[in-house]
């Protein structure tokens, strides 16, 4: 479903597609007239794609269609095989992963995962993840050091489920060994945030050497909705909190919490998911070579170093 | 707080923390028996009748982990700095200089060298009263300084946690402070040095989510609210009652999430009989405090003492 602001441009694309076959089908020459339209719909394109507001960047990072983990896996990455199960307790599909080869180079690979459908969604609880799902995650991370594979992880995710069962087996828990474990791994770790970044539940899987995000993502510590209900008291304010959190793609990286931005097709990467990951395969790319000449210790360091310095503070005399 | 509110809480509250009683009784939100503050004060906050943990103070908690005068601190260094000039019903600056005004702080963390039973440790203390315990950037750089020292001098580190999570103001900026302050966790276990968190009520979001949970050891106050979620937001989620004593300390004793519930007046005791052990150090016998009580005029009555 298109969300309102696309409205006009893919009404006019319509009307552009109808227009050629008109001409075809009758044989009229319709050449000038779609040359004109074409040029309007470049400008209309520009016009609400090129200064999109926080809070469109949120419903594009959200909008049903828009590439997911596994997508990614299928299209940016060869021999995907996954692999399930945390060992302890069962099966979490709101966390997918396994292995895969970049350009021939065995990887391991690891996301959060949103349905793609409704019947999809309720199987994988929109992407929210129970404590199994991260100790699936930790699982991958030890077999990619064993085996000195480079880690790639895709974050998309309201955040980690909020529920009975989840706390009972220890959700902060979870969370935090997760983040522990991605502190200390002797590989390469990329991170990329491919559509939500939600909170505790996305930092969990999201301690790389390298932070990517792309063009469209979000990258929060609460949802626009929850910062309205608290801030505002009103859920409705959730676009003016969405412009408080400053989460989009070009904010995150003045704040370098993300180390350089994915660009998207035009108007969202659900407009041409293949575009959208072979963006992807040329920045993993260029990011592992940088980090292929690191030792353990130095990859560690540079890791650490490079949360070290995030934060906004002041000195104090 | 007004008749009508007090006659709505369910369940026993915590009171705010003021750092002193007044010389006066007050009645126990839990057990509803009349207590004389100096007695109160004595037992650490803790209900002489009921064992019911009141709040206490950050300053009272330093003196209730430490040896008499051994503190010295190391903290109060930075403050946050409005990256994201974030304003809802008010400006987030406007708001950190309420709070400060309010607490004499400039963020939520009180940290410093001490030593317990003579061992050597680094305590960290929350403060519930500044912004709720919050976490932001100065809070987050706080504690990651005070672990870096106790890894360079070779310290313990106790750090007793209270916090609504991370602090929204200073979005991505705050959810990065739980990755922060793990890599400096890190490092002091590569020295050996032991890590324990004493939770209290209540510990929630990012804090529980990031360094509060990975303690070597983990000791939690009786009755102390501890979990990812709020209860809210849970209730909201699933649309049902949640169990009796879901998220309480006791429960996640249950669970397997942390070794220990322990009433607040052993912990000296327990904490140097921990870290003399993992350090392979004499075991030493700690001295009881004695608990300084300053006389405070009494002011308002029974419920005129709300900070």
């Amino acid at each position: 479903m298109a969300l309102e602001f696309e409205k006009p441009v893919i009404e006019l694309e319509t009307r552009i597609a109808e227009l050629e076959t008109y001409g075809k089908e009758n044989g009229v020459d319709m050449t000038d007239e779609l040359e004109l339209m074409t040029k309007r719909l470049e400008r209309l394109r520009s016009e609400t794609f090129d200064a999109l507001s926080r809070w469109q960047r949120v419903q594009l990072a959200r909008v049903a269609g828009r590439p997911t983990a596994l997508d990614y896996f299928a299209k940016t990455f060869t021999h995907y095989r996954e692999l399930h199960g945390d060992r302890a307790i069962g099966e979490d599909a709101a966390i997918v992963g396994g292995l895969a080869r970049l350009e021939g180079r065995g990887v391991v690979v690891i996301g959060q995962q949103k349905g793609r459908d409704t019947k999809e969604n309720i199987q994988r609880n929109f992407g929210m993840a129970h404590p199994e799902g991260f100790r699936k995650a930790m699982r991958l991370m030890d077999l990619a050091e064993k085996f000195d594979l480079p880690i790639i992880t895709l974050i998309d995710t309201p955040g980690a489920y909020p529920g009975i069962a989840a706390e009972e087996r220890g959700q902060a828990w979870l969370i935090a060994q997760s983040i522990q474990r991605m502190t200390r791994l002797k590989v390469p770790v990329i991170s990329v945030v491919i559509g939500e970044g939600g909170s505790g539940g996305a930092l969990a899987i999201a301690v790389g050497n390298k932070v990517l995000i792309f063009e469209n993502a979000v990258y929060s510590v609460i949802s626009p909705e929850s910062c309205a209900v608290i801030a505002w008291k009103d859920v409705k304010e959730a676009e003016k909190a969405a412009e408080a959190l400053k989460l989009t793609a070009r904010d995150l990286l003045q704040f370098d919490i993300v180390d350089s931005v994915i660009p998207e097709p035009k108007g969202g990467a659900h407009n041409d998911a293949n575009l959208a990951a072979e963006n992807l395969k040329k920045a993993l790319l260029e990011q592992l070579q940088s980090l292929e000449s690191l030792s353990s210790l130095e990859l560690m360091q540079q890791r650490s170093a490079r949360f070290r310095k995030l934060g906004a503070i002041e000195e104090l005399a | 707080m007004t008749l009508a509110r007090f006659f709505q809480r369910r369940g026993p509250k915590r009171e705010q923390s003021n750092d002193d009683l007044p010389d006066l009784w007050s009645k126990c939100p839990n057990c509803g028996a009349q207590i004389y503050n100096k007695e109160l004060e004595q037992a650490l906050r803790v209900c002489p009748k009921c064992a019911f943990h009141h709040r206490l103070p950050v300053k009272k908690r330093i003196e209730a982990l430490s040896d008499a005068g051994s503190f010295e601190l190391t903290s109060g260094k930075v403050r946050s700095v409005d990256a994201l000039k974030f304003t809802d019903t008010e400006s987030y600056p406007s708001r950190l200089e309420r709070t400060k005004k309010k607490t004499g702080r400039e963020n939520a963390i009180m940290a410093g060298r001490a030593t317990l039973g003579g061992l050597r440790i680094q305590l960290i203390v929350m403060d519930f009263d500044y912004s709720g315990g919050s976490m932001g950037s100065a809070e987050g750089e706080e504690i990651t300084r005070a672990v870096e020292i106790a890894a360079r001098e070779k310290r313990a580190v106790v750090l007793v946690a209270t916090s609504g999570g991370a602090r929204m103001q200073e979005g991505a900026l705050s959810l990065m402070q739980m990755a922060k302050t793990t890599f400096a966790l890190e490092e002091l276990g590569m020295e050996k040095m032991p890590y324990i968190t004493v939770l209290t009520d209540p510990t929630t979001g990012g804090v529980a989510a990031s360094f509060a949970a990975i303690g070597d050891v983990i000791v939690g106050e009786p009755g102390a609210l501890v979990g990812f979620a709020g209860q809210r937001v849970i209730q909201q989620t699933i649309k049902q009652n949640l169990p009796e004593g879901f998220q309480r300390t006791e429960f996640l004793e249950e669970h397997g999430m942390i070794d220990m519930v322990l009433d607040r007046r052993e912990h000296r005791q327990m904490l140097a009989d921990l870290i003399s052990t993992l350090t392979n150090q004499p075991a030493v016998e700690v001295k009881a405090i004695e608990v300084e009580v300053t006389p405070v005029p009494a002011k308002g009555g029974l419920f005129g003492r709300r900070g």
